[in-house]
């Protein structure tokens, strides 16, 4: 009979990836990395998923965020968008399949999609601010970001979000200090059912294969893989019951494609306004002063209100210092 | 399936298709810089790892936490929770409120010391252990000694305390359970119940 | 649970029905997905709301809270019409074919025997016939209109489709397929396990409610087997240990009772558990419950427990009532009866009914001791917040002691999950600040009541004075002590009664199981059903072999599984009457011509012949009760009874409020409301984003779902201009909360009884502590009524009203 103890013992910590994986930096170049890392992708089934938000919670206390409480809105998801503390949200839609006429409530975990053609580190102007390992992994590189938002403008799922306390833009790691251990991100490990799965690629889009037959084995013939070509395919993917229409999901992009604007701000546009941001972030009035001539949203002004009210005495956020509780 | 890479290696996968993935796929093995740009080091570097119960629904996952200090010097606290990966019925996952342990092993509403608030009082006072516990312990006595039956109407010993009630917990340990019910039992308390009957 | 989560994956088909597995137990839930992506089985969600546990089902059916046993005795009313019941199955192992005592009879919603002052029946008819040879009579044949098969054919013809749809709202075709796929379960090799919770506790009838599902399963045959059983997914991490320990007012450790004061002596109390078999050959296992009943006196009362003074018998208290359950001490409270109370892990103030009630008791006690980890409503009862709380402080004279205690991460011991595996965990760091352990608490309380009475004497101090207490630091015993005194162990030298030169066990050493129990005084054991989780090869709940021979989901070598590491209960009832498994892909174990082997502990003596010895070993008949005698106050069959607050009359029995012998003090009569006032059907819940009141403190889980709300369909909140994220107000004759409204497609209203019934959803996990927002909860708008048999309050079905509001004044 063995009987177990409880030995003390620490785990392996050695990060094993690092810039000599990198094959893209934004706006700068890279050597041609000298070993090719074997394409990772978490796939998300939304069939599985049963929008307990356990991802939302291994999310924020493995990158040690600190979102603010809020309110409820008359409906489950919570916070109400994506954060620069909220990387990952279950987001909830109640839709009545006009086939059947049966309420269906299809549940989407949202977050970055780790494009393999990344949009906010082609629209990105400081270098090195983003980055591209040879695994897939599209990750921000918080020291060298400048704040101006064109990550936001040149992502086809509008995922970054900049946070107002440091001005610094902020998404989903896929947890690349956990994928550096040998380890899958956090929000793949503690999802209850698995419907969060990591591992590589290859591997990922077979157990998809699988998922789909069992799901047009139970009459959703339209069950499919979402690993959209118009950015060049995604290291986060999803296994969708009605594949044909992926905007019901909380609008997830039909045919996500990097925006031509982006392609324009990769001349002398972005390099111009590259030392004008230099200057801006300098004078400690980044977001207004550039967002306010590159970013067309509406919610400009607010933001700039916003960020009138809280930057000026507002201490930087630095997540590994955040308390706990 | 479970992609976790551990060093604990799990025997078998969940039971869908996909074999763990070998370490050679992220890299893993070759020595590198502990540190590089961008990438957040690794934090749970130097921690030690216990195993334990998440404390909430009856699944009763397994968890690890990882700490720091040394629990025999009074010094070890908790920096980190995540599901075990060898654990049956969990294997690694959590759920919400799992996933979130630390928080509550951390929340700033955790009780620190001893208090007492003193009948028509608006506040709580704090008092050390002896105090309270003795001051427990007399109350106890004064309503026993005042109202336990020893017999009922036809002299038959009942030995019933029925004026002061004890609501066990739901989380204690099996251990704590068995000691609280020989106290309780042994004073004649019978308005003894738990979590169960709600 | 009978099984176990892991074997979940073993599965055909899932019934959720009085619970939402997925929301309340993500982490057990995953043995559903299991089962669905590898064996193909289906997943059926029966539930007033679309949960979601709905959402990943392959059927939904939307059925009125308090409506389960029409629901149920309709698919039991399905299968016997359309033949679909393991035959094999139920004459082997049920009491079909038994015979009912001439007097029994059931009409109007009552059984025979009723007692409308005493709200209680003389249940004496309610039983077998027995023959000249002692044992019950019986018709093989089922040909005998006495017969138990008949009488439940008889009773359940009642519940057709139509009568299921008009109590419960179910339109008939979803029925009808509910129905369908559940009877396509009764052949041997499909199989069906059903998920349930506190949506089938909570009620006036929840016995019932249960019971009416494992007389379904009993007729389908998948009770005892591989993916099969009655799955009671308990609510908290160690409900299952604290109830196997009995801390209850009635109970002993492993389900043993406290002894009533017409058991004047231990001859009385004795003499009427002898738990004689019914049927030849049986084993009926309580027959050893002299042996676990004196070890135990032996464990609490060592050398004061002796042959002579009957093992202090005499230091147990003596009960008058059925129970001094926690609706009935809170009553006591409030009537001033009750002057000290303890709290340890526990919030009553949020989590029992009626929270006006709640408070008035409080506010009459002497003391109130609270030991928690964290702070809690109950601790701050007197404390004045607003709308939230809003007490007349300084008119309360209660002393409130608030003892800090550590939380599991500080803890070391066991947990009893709820397939009844005892695991054990290890502190991970020091308690903040000068916070406790429970242990250390309870020995420093008894250490002090103990000199006091040394010092000053006091009524009956014996069972104080004489309590065994033998630890090395009796200051603060040590988890493993306690463990090792809950396995059992030797007092004197145990010798084999066919040898007594031979020593079985030592003096002092543990015992290996319970089988080594003895009724003399030589053995100590704290709850019998433990034994063998502690033995002297060390502590087994620490086991960590998580291999799993086959992929069966047994996992024998992982902790330990009560009784005797058995993973199944009944599972001989597995293999059919020759010892053959009934499904061989899903063998567990199996007859090999001399003795029972296979993947688990055999519930049975493994050397009984398979056509001698029934399944069921605890019950005297060795086999299970479709018909259970008198064993249930409020009837050998289940029947429908409305909640007490109902939206419609009883259709079955119209004449009849609630269930007819729950217990209703008479203060809170008044205090029910009926639908004409309070026109909506109520029911409270859990979200899985929270964990009762725990996670309120929590910050990530307060993000995740910070405010309260309740949920209305979007017919209902049209119909009082009610909108999505705005403020309403809830209340009946209890009280009256406000809330956000969330207006959603997931409730639809319900035609019952050719009436409109509108549901209102209404979560729990809001107080006055905490990182999340200030909120009120159900609880203060619940009916202060229990079960019949076991007074769990009936937090699921009440009545209120609704309106749009502007929210707490003090929001």
């Amino acid at each position: 009979m063995t009987i177990n103890v409880n030995p003390p013992v620490a785990p392996d910590t050695q990060q094993t990836i690092g810039p000599q994986d990198y094959i893209r930096r934004s706006a700068s170049s890279v050597p041609a990395p000298a070993r090719q890392l074997e394409p990772v992708a978490k796939l998300i089934d939304v069939s599985k998923c049963i929008g307990c938000k356990a991802c939302q919670s291994a999310c924020l206390e493995w990158n040690d965020l600190r979102e603010e409480v809020g309110i409820n809105r008359g409906v489950y998801d919570n916070p109400h968008d994506l954060t620069p503390n909220t990387f990952t949200l279950m987001r909830f839609t109640e839709w009545v399949n006009p086939e059947t006429d049966n309420l269906e409530w299809l549940i989407r975990k949202d977050g970055c999609m780790h494009c393999a053609d990344p949009g906010c580190l082609k629209a990105c102007p400081a270098p090195g601010a983003i980055v591209q390992y040879s695994n897939g992994v599209v990750d921000f590189v918080k020291e060298n970001c400048i704040g101006c938002g064109y990550c936001v403008k040149g992502c086809p799922f509008d995922i970054p979000r900049i946070s107002r306390v440091d001005n610094r833009a902020y998404k989903c790691t896929l947890c690349s200090d956990r994928i550096a251990v040998g380890q899958g991100p956090a929000c793949a490990k503690a999802c209850p059912t698995k419907a969060i799965v990591f591992g590589t690629k290859e591997e990922m889009k077979a157990h998809a294969a699988e998922r789909i037959e069992d799901l047009k084995s139970r009459g959703y013939a339209n069950a499919g893989l979402y690993d959209p070509p118009g950015v060049g395919g995604t290291h986060v993917m999803y296994v969708l019951h009605h594949a044909d229409k992926p905007s019901i999901y909380a609008g997830l992009p039909d045919n996500p494609r990097i925006s031509p604007l982006v392609e324009a701000w990769k001349g002398v546009t972005k390099y111009a306004g590259l030392a004008v941001m230099g200057f801006a972030a300098a004078a400690g009035f980044v977001h207004m002063a550039i967002s306010g001539r590159n970013r067309v949203t509406v919610e400009d002004d607010e933001e700039a209100r916003r960020l009138a009210e809280h930057a000026p005495g507002a201490e930087p956020l630095d997540p590994s210092k955040e308390p706990l509780s | 399936m479970n992609m976790e890479i551990s060093r604990r290696s799990f025997l078998k996968g969940v039971g869908a298709g996909v074999a763990v993935t070998t370490l050679g796929a992220f890299g893993f093995g070759e020595a590198e810089a502990a540190f590089v740009e961008g990438l957040r080091p690794y934090k749970l570097a130097g921690t030690t790892e216990t195993r334990n119960t998440c404390p909430y629904c009856s699944v009763a996952c397994g968890v690890i936490i990882y700490s720091k200090g040394d629990i025999t010097q009074g010094t070890a606290e908790a920096i980190h929770l995540e599901g075990d990966v060898d654990h049956p019925t969990n294997r690694g996952t959590l759920c919400p409120k799992g996933a979130a342990l630390m928080d509550f092993i951390k929340a700033e509403t955790r009780l620190t010391k001893p208090k007492v608030r003193r009948p028509g009082s608006d506040r709580f006072e704090e008092v050390s252990w002896s105090e309270a516990l003795d001051g427990i312990a007399r109350r106890m006595k004064d309503d026993r000694d005042a109202n336990f039956i020893e017999r009922n109407m036809d002299g038959v010993p009942v030995n019933r305390w029925t004026t002061t009630g004890f609501l066990a917990a739901s989380a204690t340990t099996n251990e704590t359970a068995y000691l609280t019910y020989k106290v309780v039992r042994s004073t004649g308390i019978v308005a003894f119940d738990n979590q169960a009957r709600v | 649970m009978t099984n176990s989560w892991t074997d979940i994956r073993n599965t055909d088909l899932v019934v959720i029905m009085g619970g939402n597995a997925a929301e309340a137990h993500p982490c057990g839930f995953k043995w559903v997905t299991e089962a669905k992506a590898n064996r193909g089985a289906k997943l059926i969600v029966i539930d007033p709301r679309y949960t979601r546990s709905a959402s990943v089902s392959d059927y939904y059916a939307p059925i009125r809270q308090g409506t389960d046993i029409a629901f149920l005795l309709g698919v039991i009313n399905y299968c016997i019409e359309n033949d679909k019941v393991q035959w094999d199955y139920v004459r082997a192992f049920t009491n079909a074919a038994y015979l009912i005592k001439d007097g029994f009879a059931y009409q109007d919603g009552l059984f025979t025997g009723y007692d409308a002052e005493k709200r209680d029946y003389d249940r004496t008819t309610w039983d077998y016939q027995i023959g000249d040879d002692g044992y019950v009579v019986t018709d093989e044949t089922l040909r005998n209109p006495r017969c138990v098969w008949n009488l439940l054919k008889e009773h359940a013809s009642v519940y057709t489709p139509e009568m299921v749809e008009r109590i419960c709202g179910t339109p008939k075709d979803k029925f009808l397929r509910v129905a369908e796929m559940i009877s396509e379960c009764s052949t041997p090799t499909k199989t069906m396990t059903s998920m349930y919770a506190l949506g089938w506790t909570q009620h006036s009838k929840g016995s019932q409610n249960i019971r009416t599902m494992a007389m379904l399963q009993l007729i389908l045959g998948n009770i005892g087997v591989r993916g099969g059983g009655m799955n009671a997914l308990r609510g908290h991490s160690n409900i299952q240990g604290l109830t196997d320990i009995g801390l209850m007012s009635n109970l002993i450790p492993g389900y043993l009772n406290i002894p009533t004061e017409k058991e004047v002596d231990y001859a009385t109390y004795i003499s009427s558990r002898g738990f004689k078999p019914l049927r030849p050959n049986q084993v009926s296992y309580w027959q050893n419950y002299p042996k676990f009943f004196i070890s135990f006196q032996k464990a609490m009362w060592g050398s004061a427990a002796t042959p002579q003074n009957d093992f202090a018998y005499h230091y147990l208290p003596k009960l008058d009532l059925a129970a001094y359950d926690v609706l009935r001490a809170f009553e006591m409270m409030d009537q001033g009866q009750m002057f000290g109370y303890f709290c340890q892990g526990f919030n009553p103030l949020l989590s029992f009914p009626d929270r006006g009630k709640i408070t008035r008791a409080l506010s009459k006690l002497d003391y109130l001791v609270i030991m928690d980890p964290l702070e809690t409503e109950t601790a701050r009862f007197w404390e004045n917040h607003g709308e939230f709380n809003d007490v007349d402080t300084a008119s309360i004279q209660t002393e409130v002691y608030q003892l800090p205690t550590s939380c599991f991460a500080e803890d070391e011991g066991a947990l009893v999950n709820s397939g009844r595996w005892l695991q054990w965990h290890w502190p991970a760091q020091n308690p903040p600040g000068d916070a406790r352990q429970d242990t250390w608490i309870m020995a420093q309380l008894y250490q002090r009541l103990k000199k006091l009475y040394q010092e000053e004497g006091g009524k009956f101090a014996d069972p104080i004075l004489n309590l065994h207490w033998p630890y090395a630091d009796p200051e603060d015993p040590k988890a493993d002590e306690m463990a090792r005194e809950m396995n059992g162990y030797a007092v004197t030298d145990l010798r084999d009664p066919n040898d007594p030169t031979k020593v079985l066990v030592e003096a002092g050493k543990q015992v290996p199981g319970f089988a080594a129990l003895r009724d003399d005084g030589s053995t100590a054991c704290g709850n019998w059903i433990y034994s063998g989780s502690f033995t002297d090869a060390g502590n087994n709940m620490a086991r960590r072999d998580n291999n799993d021979p086959d992929d069966t989901g047994a996992y024998l070598n992982w902790a330990f599984s009560w009784p005797a590491n058995r993973r199944i209960l009944y599972n001989r009832a597995s293999a059919d009457l020759d010892g053959k498994a009934w499904d061989p892909s899903r063998k567990l174990i199996e007859w090999d011509g001399t003795k029972w082997a296979g993947y688990d502990v055999p519930d049975i003596p493994p050397t009984s012949n398979p056509r001698d010895v029934g399944p069921f070993i605890m019950n005297p008949e060795g086999q299970s009760r479709l018909f259970s005698r008198g064993m249930m106050r409020d009837g050998p069959f289940p029947a429908h009874y409305e909640p007490f607050e109902a939206p419609i009359a009883n259709v079955v029995a119209p004449a009849i409020r609630g269930n007819p012998v729950a217990r209703v003090f008479e203060s809170d009569r008044e205090h029910f409301g009926d639908a004409e006032e309070f026109p909506y059907a109520a029911t409270s819940y859990r979200l899985t984003e929270h964990f009762h009141y725990w996670t309120k403190h929590v910050w990530v889980n307060a993000v995740l779902q910070p405010e309260f709300f309740v949920e209305i369909s979007e017919e209902l909140a049209a119909e009082k201009g009610i909108e999505k994220g705005g403020w309403c107000r809830v209340w009946n004759k209890r009280g009256s909360v406000h809330a956000k409204a969330v207006v959603t497609k997931r409730i639809q209203p319900l035609v019952c009884d050719g009436k409109p019934v509108h549901i209102v959803g209404i979560p729990l996990h809001w107080g006055f502590t905490g990182a999340a927002k200030n909120g009120m909860g159900p609880n203060s708008l619940t009916p202060f009524v229990g079960d019949a048999n076991i007074e769990t309050p009936e937090f699921k079905a009440f009545l209120v009203n609704i309106e749009r509001s502007d929210g707490p004044a003090t929001a």
